[in-house]
Formats: structure tokens, sequence, C-alpha cells
């Protein structure tokens, strides 16, 4: 065996919270990294993931502080070096791509003066050497115009582009260690493929050696060696990306292996549909921001959009971000009124701005967004939240409201002295679950879901889809379910809308959407959902016309 | 660096949009002025005042036109540079605000040599070292200067240099001074006490704006590149601060021309300020007026400014 | 402008779940202080204000006059008491009709938005140019100084400021899903100024209030120490500087006390907002 490159023993690291008192928020956790080894570490938010990696480069955010325990690197122990000795190994020896290249890239800074500052930092080299290798990096990492791409502005290139430039910028350095903080995370998953590839590239044809950060198995599995599975600040379970995937010991490791394999989705489609019209029709529907200039706005969003939906069914809308898809839950809501079409509910006209609809009109139709966080009036309690949806739509008075509540939380699987609490003092899961309960509370027919599992964790999103089918089957309820993520559509859907830069391209079943695909875009979009599979990656081939199409973004 | 054309679509907007709300505030500034209670002709002709004569001085000076012909005469005047004839010593208001104004930009353009460098380099120096004993000094002079009154802060200057320590004459002519030495010394009190103030202001805003940017995911890459802290503040945080701290100083300086009016009256130096309060004592309409929109001009000019710099270092805004 | 520098850690009130540390704390008691001595300040006065007790002017500190006589040998300790009436009140008047109105303003603007929102800020943004200490000077010359027209002046000078800052803060919460869902629920503007926004901004719009009251209190004092506030035989803290400025180069404590009193006024309210009592959330319970 050879002498590992790095080595954590019993890592502690504190955080000091609002009162004053420590907790540890990472604890004992010892693991070692090979040269050249890519080891993965995946878990949940808060489960430490980020901070035990940016502890290998001697950095804790503002409130953390290493505790105890020691981090070797190469023949360095980083827990006893001085600041500025750190900041020496800072690029040189150990380096970091962020998860969000878009707000780690200085916004008045030329890409490249950024992308060769450790070289300026540490004068590994002079300037013009620099230039040319970081040309190079580009060039390996597949971006656009590699030579002149360096002489642009962060927000002239787009996501997926600036997330391999943070790649050029941690690798210029020749470092022995990468750090890799979720770098795929914000990105659509047609140009994560790309990215990912990229990465992949590149590590491989290098010695160097790679710690990911992610909450995503299937991502992980196309990148990494090894897998440490961390769940509280604690490893649940070490092994080879393969072993973890095919034979997991820990429950909370087959916990997340069993999200990936949805519970086929049994629709609860009304008995008779024939004689009721549609739950929503929408017809030539067309929405955009901004100035309206003769009737239509600067901004086109939506471009024509038609479809229709049976009583008691769900439809999914996916496509990825900037296509529209929001827009469309939102000009059907009537919070951003249509210019043009018509959108009509059990035969009904829906008028375009929400000003002009019934108190009974609103009613039916309810959206739930997706972050729990700002859609929930941070000053006012649970109950309260609740209570208002109850008293503006159905009059109900103070003692009823009370019941009712009870009644509405214990529908989303919550204790009923939660109704005393603040949004804040709440989990992602909970908040979200309270936020839909509000939905539920105006007692309607169609729910608009913008998104609502998506900022949740895996094993917390599938517990909240399982929620909503058991709510529909009991409630006659229909859902139009907008997601970026294909099997969180697949678990709930009947049909699904794919949506492309504000078009409608095609319409699916969703029980068979990989087979049934014809449209280019949606195949494009329906293979790029990466899979369990280690090897799904190197086999995936992709029609050469539509990523061509589609580059640049 | 080539600027595209949209940038100066950017700055031609601000400065119509600065020309815009100067109208505004003339428009204000007139018929405030209009309100003032007491009727001009009937105060111009005191003892005298017999209705006739306040007939025909009223007649003579144009005050039974309709008001809105007379503000539209006015502006016209104004943009030819007539400010019109002081009701009071039948001056041309232009030479009698020529000079004042002159003295009070002498005393800003001095304040801001020294202001300006000392208070960028405290502020900047205090969000480097944040929580640090410098920052910690800082913060509570600068708290302790700006919750003091002027006035504090002037007697106390009087107090020291004059009174104990006898090195400068208490109060300021600083027009006639004939020696250089002489004209440091009429100029020293002033410019000491509106430093202190102008300056504290000016670091908590350069400070707290450092300090947002400090704290944006950028700069900590900065840190992960293995960037000092000096690096990470002057490569990185501060660039990106140069709009809000523009913004601060046009603030601050703004108040150098129309807010120093207790400096003046307690060194009793011959400033724009003192000359408006002169005015409105003797209602000397013209006179109010003219002095009115040398503040709001030096503002509005002040605060465009500040707006055109943040619009020039942002490479999103720019490009 | 709150200055958001590291304070020393917060000391533990486990019944309120609050952190409050020593400076916000001595700020408090400061301006508690303060208020109580506008509220009791005739019961406690050991002589009459405007009355001449001695035949000493400029007096120094003694037994009988703790803070000495003025320039016409009135003891300084009763006319401090009493201006604390003067200069606490108006100031707290004038800032309370300053920022309700800004706040009003502010989140109508911010929900409304549109032609009402350009125009009521590019209006405000405008009068925000006018000096405020000379605007008041002006007004004051003019119109002639009474406790009211004082109050309203001061309410008029901060009000565009009080009404920028809610208005920027409302604008970032009105664009917050939670509004969002309020309207599509087809609540009216009424129920989301009051229920929905000016829940999220009371906090920072508080501790605007009291940066405005130290702001208000300083341009009082301006306008008295220029001799057009609050008219003798009355004195504010302003005024009674002005009264005894002669007696500054006798180092005369008639002076040097009404001082004392602004600054300790203006520097603890500044201490206490700056050291605001912190909510305990403890995300590991």
């Amino acid at each position: 065996m050879t002498h590992p490159l790095v080595s954590v023993r019993d890592l502690v690291i504190g955080a000091v919270t609002d009162s004053g008192r420590e907790v540890e928020i990472i604890r004992s956790v010892s693991f070692d990294i090979q040269p050249g080894e890519i080891v993965a570490l995946i878990g949940e938010s808060g489960s430490g993931k980020t901070t035990i990696a940016l502890s290998l480069m001697g950095h804790c955010r503002p409130g953390c502080s290493i505790g105890s325990g020691s981090i070797s690197l190469g023949d360095k122990t980083v827990t006893d070096l001085s600041e500025p000795q750190r900041a020496a190994l800072r690029g040189t020896e150990v380096s970091y791509v962020p998860q969000s290249a878009a707000a780690a890239f200085n916004p008045s800074q030329r890409i490249m003066d950024q992308v060769i500052e450790v070289t300026d930092i540490h004068n590994l080299m002079p300037r013009k050497e620099a230039e040319e290798k970081a040309v190079e990096l580009f060039r390996a990492l597949a971006l656009p115009d590699p030579d002149s791409i360096g002489q642009r502005y962060p927000h002239q290139v787009s996501g997926g582009q600036l997330q391999r430039l943070s790649a050029a910028m941690a690798l210029i350095g020749d470092p022995s260690l990468v750090i890799f903080d979720e770098p795929t995370t914000a990105l659509d998953v047609t140009t994560q493929i790309e990215v990912l590839r990229a990465f992949r590239s590149v590590m491989d044809h290098s010695s160097m050696a790679g710690v990911y950060v992610s909450h995503d198995l299937a991502v992980v599995a196309q990148i990494a060696d090894r897998i440490i599975v961390l769940k509280g600040g604690e490893i649940q379970e070490v092994g080879s990306t393969r072993d973890i995937l095919e034979n997991p010991q820990h429950p909370y490791t087959k916990e997340l292996l069993a999200a990936f394999d949805p519970v086929p989705f049994v629709s609860a489609r009304a008995q008779d549909v024939e004689r009721r019209k549609p739950i929503l029709e929408v017809k030539n529907l067309s929405a955009g921001y901004g100035a309206v200039v003769k009737g239509v706005p600067n901004f086109k969003v939506l471009d024509n959009i038609n479809f229709r939906m049976e009583r008691g069914t769900n439809l999914g809308v996916i496509g990825e971000s900037g296509s529209g898809k929001s827009t469309l839950a939102r000009a059907v809501a009537g919070i951003l009124p249509r210019y043009q079409g018509d959108v009509l509910s059990d035969g009904e006209e829906l008028r375009a701005d929400l000003k002009d609809r019934t108190k009974d009109q609103l009613r039916r139709i309810q959206i739930v967004f997706q972050l729990a966080d700002t859609a929930l009036n941070p000053s006012q309690s649970v109950g309260s939240i609740l209570a208002r949806p109850l008293h503006f739509y159905h009059g109900l008075d103070r003692k009823a409201r009370e019941r009712r509540v009870i009644e509405l939380l214990d529908m989303v699987q919550l204790p009923s002295n939660m109704r005393h609490r603040l949004p804040g003092e709440l989990s992602g899961g909970q908040k979200q679950r309270v936020n839909f309960a509000r939905a539920l509370a105006a007692e309607p027919e169609l729910i608009l879901c913008d998104e609502i599992t998506s900022a949740l964790d895996t094993v917390v999103a599938a517990a909240m889809l399982d929620l909503l089918k058991e709510l529909q089957r009991d409630l006659g309820l229909s859902y139009i379910f907008i997601s970026h993520d294909l099997s969180t559509v697949e678990a709930i859907c009947d049909e699904v809308l794919v949506m492309y830069k504000g078009k409608l391209v095609e319409a699916l079943p969703a029980a068979s959407m990989s087979q049934d695909a014809a449209h280019p875009y949606s195949r494009l979009l329906i293979s790029s959902v990466p899979q369990l599979d280690p090897d799904w990656l190197v086999n995936l081939e992709h029609d050469p016309e539509m990523i061509r199409a589609m580059d640049g973004r | 660096m080539l600027r595209s054309l949209t940038t100066w679509v950017l700055v031609g907007q601000r400065l119509g949009i600065a020309l815009i709300t100067l109208v505004i505030v003339s428009f204000a500034v007139f018929f405030a002025t209009e309100m003032l209670p007491g009727d001009v002709a009937e105060i111009l002709l005191g003892q005298a005042a017999t209705p006739e004569a306040v007939a025909g001085l009223r007649e003579a000076m144009g005050l039974n036109e309709p008001a809105f012909s007379r503000f539209l005469g006015w502006l016209g005047g104004l943009a030819t540079g007539d400010m019109g004839r002081s009701y009071v010593n039948d001056i041309e208001v232009v030479d009698l605000l020529g000079r004042r104004l002159g003295n009070s930009l002498r005393l800003a353009a001095v304040v801001t040599m020294i202001c300006v460098p000392f208070a960028l380099t405290c502020g900047i120096a205090a969000a480097m070292w944040q929580g640090s004993l410098l920052d910690r000094a800082v913060s509570i002079l600068t708290i302790s200067v700006i919750s003091v009154p002027e006035f504090m802060v002037a007697t106390l200057a009087v107090l020291i240099f004059a009174v104990w320590l006898g090195w400068l004459p208490a109060l300021s002519y600083g027009a006639d001074a004939t020696s250089f030495v002489a004209l440091i010394k009429a100029y020293a009190m002033p410019v000491i006490t509106l430093t202190c103030v102008v300056s504290a202001q000016m670091i908590r805003m350069t400070r707290a704006a450092v300090i947002e940017t400090i704290n944006t995911p950028y700069v900590e890459m900065a840190l992960l590149k293995g960037a000092s802290r000096r690096r990470m503040v002057l490569r990185h945080a501060l660039p990106n601060a140069l709009g809000p701290i523009a913004n601060a100083v046009a603030l601050s300086l703004s108040y150098l021309v129309g807010g120093v009016i207790i400096v003046e009256t307690v060194f009793n130096y011959p400033g724009v300020a003192k000359l408006m309060v002169d005015a409105v004592a003797t209602r000397d309409l013209p006179l109010i007026q003219s002095c009115a929109m040398v503040f709001c001009v030096s503002y509005l000019s002040l605060i465009t400014l500040a707006d055109v710099i943040a619009t020039l270092s942002n490479p999103r805004l720019r490009q | 402008m709150i200055d958001h520098h590291d304070t020393p850690r917060g000391l533990r009130l486990p019944r309120f779940g609050y952190a409050f540390n020593m400076t916000g704390r001595i700020g408090l008691a400061v301006i508690l202080f303060w208020a109580v001595i506008a509220i009791i300040a005739p019961l406690i006065t050991p002589y009459p204000p405007g009355e001449i007790v001695d035949w000493d002017y400029f007096g120094p500190v003694s037994k009988s006059y703790w803070m000495g006589t003025d320039y016409l040998g009135r003891d300084i300790l009763s006319r401090v008491l009493m201006g604390a009436r003067y200069t606490v009140g108006i100031s707290l008047a004038g800032v309370t009709l300053a920022c309700a109105g800004g706040i009003v303003f502010g989140m109508v603007a911010a929900v409304i938005g549109g032609w009402f929102d350009t125009i009521l800020s590019r209006l405000l943004d405008a009068f925000n140019g006018i000096p405020s200490l000379l605007f008041g000077l002006v007004v004051v010359a003019a119109v002639g100084s009474s406790i009211p027209v004082l109050i309203l002046t001061l309410a008029a000078i901060y009000l565009p400021g009080s009404y920028r800052f809610a208005r920027a803060l409302a604008v970032n919460v009105n664009t917050m899903d939670f509004v969002t869902v309020a309207r599509a629920r087809g609540e009216k503007t009424g129920y989301l100024i009051r229920a929905e926004i000016l829940p999220n901004i009371l906090g920072p719009v508080l501790a605007d209030l009291g940066l405005r009251f130290v702001f208000i209190v300083l341009v009082l004092s301006g306008l008295s120490f220029l001799g057009i506030g609050v008219q003798p035989p009355h004195a504010d803290w302003g005024g009674l500087v002005r009264e005894n400025i002669e007696g500054l180069s006798l180092g005369a404590p008639a002076v040097i006390f009404p001082c004392i009193a602004i600054a300790s006024l203006t520097i603890s309210v500044n201490m206490f907002i700056d050291n605001l009592p912190k909510k305990i959330r403890d995300r590991s319970q």
C-alpha cells in the first residue's frame, strides 16, 4: 500500500450557535485518500460534507472551527499550520471548484485574470506562460473559443461554461488534490453531462486526486472511485462505488438508493371523465414580461401553448431553466396575465388577470411554490398561515378555523402542536408540508406544484411525493407538477409536457417517456438524466446535432 | 478600455434623469418661496407702505403676473445666467452669490482634499481588519463624532486651539487673509471641524460597503486560491464596492455646500448657507431662490457623478 | 447606516430567549433614564428652572447647585432636567411623524408600484437634496418658531429618508413568494401591507427610527443653537448651550453639562441600535 495523500484522523469541527453554545457539526471523522483517487462525500444538507471538504484546505466558514483531530496533506499537517502557511497550500497543493461558479467569479474582472490568479499569488510562472497553460486547459475542458474566452467577463458566458472555467482555475496550479463542491448541482441535466464529461476526461489524464461533494448518487457514480456516506456529521458507510451501489450495508444508504426506484404511478382518473368538461384547458396561450407594446410584451416567454387536462389526472411539465415552465404556472394562475389565448376550467373561461377572477375561481386553482423558506411568511405562526385561506374563502369562525387547522396539519402528517411555531423553527420538509397544507385549506380542485420537491433532500422528497399521491386518492385532486427532475415527474404524473425555449415541443405519457419520445430535444433531455450505473456516462451517446444546437449554454 | 454605445446611453439616461429632477426641484423651490408669508412689496417699502405705493411697486416688479408665467421667466433667466436683482440691496444676485459661492467652494475643496483620502483609507482599513483593535477604535470614534452635534465639535475646537493653546484665531475671515500662514490659520478651524464631521460619515459608509462585498462567494474563492487578506480586499472586494463608496462620498460631500451653516455661524465664515439665512430674514426672494438652486444643483451633480462612476465601474452595466 | 461590527459575545437571558450584550444594555438604560426624566422633570427640579437663584453667574459645581449656574445665575441642573422634556419630546414627536408617514407611503409605493411609485420616489428624492438644517432654518425663520412648527418641520425633513428606507425593504419583501401567494389568493392591498409586509420590515424600520431620532435631536439642538429652536425663557439642551456659550472660555459647567446631556442621549441610542437584543435561534434544538 502506498502512503495516502490525504489522511484525516478523528476530525471534530465545532460551531457556535447564536446563544454562544458550542455544538459539534463534524464528529470524529477519519478517512484516507490515495494519490490519484477520486473520493465522493455524499449526504443530505447539513450532513457536513462541504464542511469536511473545506477543512482539507484548512478553511472553516465563519462561526466554525476545527476542534480536534488532524488533517494531513502530503507531508504537511494542515491542522498544525499557521494561516499564512495554509494560504501557501491553497491553489498549489489543494484547490477548489465551487458549487456556484456564477457567484464565485468576481464580476468586475476578466475571466483570464481570475483563472491565472493562483500563479500570480504563488509566483509559479510568468504571466505569458500562465495564459498559455490556461488556454490549454480551456481546450481540454472542451470550452468554445478557448483562445478568446478568457478575455470576457463572467456575465458574458453561460453557467455550464463558467463551471468548467472554474475547474480550469482550480487546475492551473497543478494541485495534488482538487475539491469539487457540488459543481453540477446548479446546472441543467443536459449541461451537467458536458461538465461531468469534461471533469472526467481531465481527471483521467492526470494523476490528481479528487474529493467530489454531492447529494446525488447517480452523478457521483459517474466520477468517483470510492464513496463516503455522511449523515449528521458522521460517516455512515465507506466503500467502492460499485459496492455501495450494488450492496449497500447501512440503512441510510439503502434509503438513498430506494429513492431512485420510484413506485409506478397508478392514475386516479375519475370514472365519468367523458361526461365532464376538462378541469383545465389551455388554448394558444402566450405570455411574457416587460413593457407592453401593441398588446405584446417586450420579453415573450410562452409562445402559443395548447393542452388539456382531465379531472383527477396529473400533468407533468419538464424542461430546463428558462424554458418557461414556471411562467406557465403563473400564467394559468393569473399572477402573470397572458396577452393572448384562453384558459378554461370546467369549460368556464378564466380571465387573464387574477384581479378579474371571482373568489371561487381563485379558490379552485391553488399554486404552491418551490422554496418554502420564501413561500411562508416568517413572522406568522403556522396556525395563522393556514387559518387565513379558511377565513378568506370559507369565512370560518375562530373555533372552526382552529379545528380545521389541526385537521389540515394531520392531513400533511404534522403534529397539531406545530401550529404555534414560526416557519423558521421548522425543517425544510416540514415547511414544504405546511406550504402544501395552505393550498389544501382552500379546498381546491387543481394544485399547481412549482418544483415543490426540488429543494428537498432525496429521502424527504420521496416521502413528500408519497403524501401527495395519498392526498390525491382521498381528496380527488388534480396536480400540475412542474419539475426539472424527470424521475419525480415520472413518479406522479399521467402525462408529461416537454417545454423548450417557451414552446411546448411534445406531450408524452409519463409511463413510457423514454420509448415514446420523438422530438430530438425530448430525447436529449430524457437521456441526460444520470443513472445509477457507473458506466452510464461512458456508454452514453448523444445526437451530435442536438448537442451542437445546445452548445453555448 | 473600450466602452460600448450602451454605456454612453446609460450615462446619458442618468444625466437626463438629473435634468428632469432639476426642473421638478426648481418648480418646487419657486413655489415654496412664493408661499413664504409676508408681501414683498410691503416689506420693501416698510414705513412708506401706503396702499398706492404697494400697488405701484407690485406692478413695477411684475408681481401681478400669473405665478406660472413668472416661473417660466425665472427659469429662462436661470438658464442664461440671469438670476435677477436682489430686492434688498439692488445688486445683481449673480455677483452677490458668486463671491459667497467662491468662499464656500474653497472651503469645500480644502476639506474634500483632506477628507476623502483619509476617510477611504480608514474605512477600507477598518473593513480589512474587521474586528481588530483598529476597527473597534475607528468604530467608537466615528460613532462618537456622528452622535455629537456639530456645534459641539466646533466649540470644542475653539476651546482647544484658540482658548487653551492659542494657536489659531477663533474667527475666520478666509477671504481677507494676506500671507500664506494667515490663510492657513484662517481656514484651519472650519476645516478641522468639517473634516471630523464629514469623514465620520464617510468612514462608516465605506466600511459597511466594503464589508458587504467581503462576504461574497467570490471573495471566499480568492481566499481558497491562497490570496492574502490584503489582496482579497484590494483586488476583489474594493472594485465591486466602488459604486456604493462613490455614493457614500457624494452624499457626504453634498453636505459641504449647504450643510455647513453651523460652521459658518460659529466661525463667522462668509459662505452661501449664511447668505441664504440672511436672505430669508429679509424676504429677498431672488436671492433665496438662487441659493436654494445652488444647493440642489450641487447635490444633484454629486449624486449623478456617483451614479455615473457606479455605472462605469460595473462591467455588467457597461456592456 | 447600521454598523454591523462584531460585538462581544452575548450574555444569555434564558427566560426570554434573547441575547443582549452589555453595550446594548447600557445604551437602553441611559435612554430609559432620560425618558423618565422627561416625564417627571417638574417634580424633581430642585429650583424653579426660570428663577435666578444665585448672585454669581457661571457658578461652579457646588453642593447647592450640582451643575453650577448659568449666565443669569439660574440653576443648570433644573434647566437640564426641564430641557430633557423639550429635546426628547419634540424629537420623539418629530421622528414618530416622519417614520409613520415614510413607512406608510413606502409600503404603499412598493405594493402598488408603477407610476405612483415612480413619481413619489422622484419627488421625495429631489426633496432629499435640500440640506436639512438649512431647510429647517428657512421654514422657521419664515413662519416663526413654535413647538408645533418645529415638530412638523423636523418630520418633513426626515420623511423622505424614512420613505426611501421603508420602500427599499418593502420592495424586497414584496418579491417574496408568500406575498405572491397572498395575491394569488385574491387578497387586497390593505391586507398585503398590514399582514404580509409590515411585520417583516418592522425590525429594521424600528432601528432606522432610532437612528433618525438621533439625527433629529442633533438638528433640533442645531436650530436652538442658532437661536431659532425652542424660544426663551424655555430652553432645550441646544438652547442651553447657546445661552451659555460665553462661559466656554471660562470652562463653565453651564455649557459643559448640556453638551454632555445631548451626547449621552445620542451616543446611547446609537449603542443600543448597534447592539439590539438578538433572538436566540439554536439550530440544534
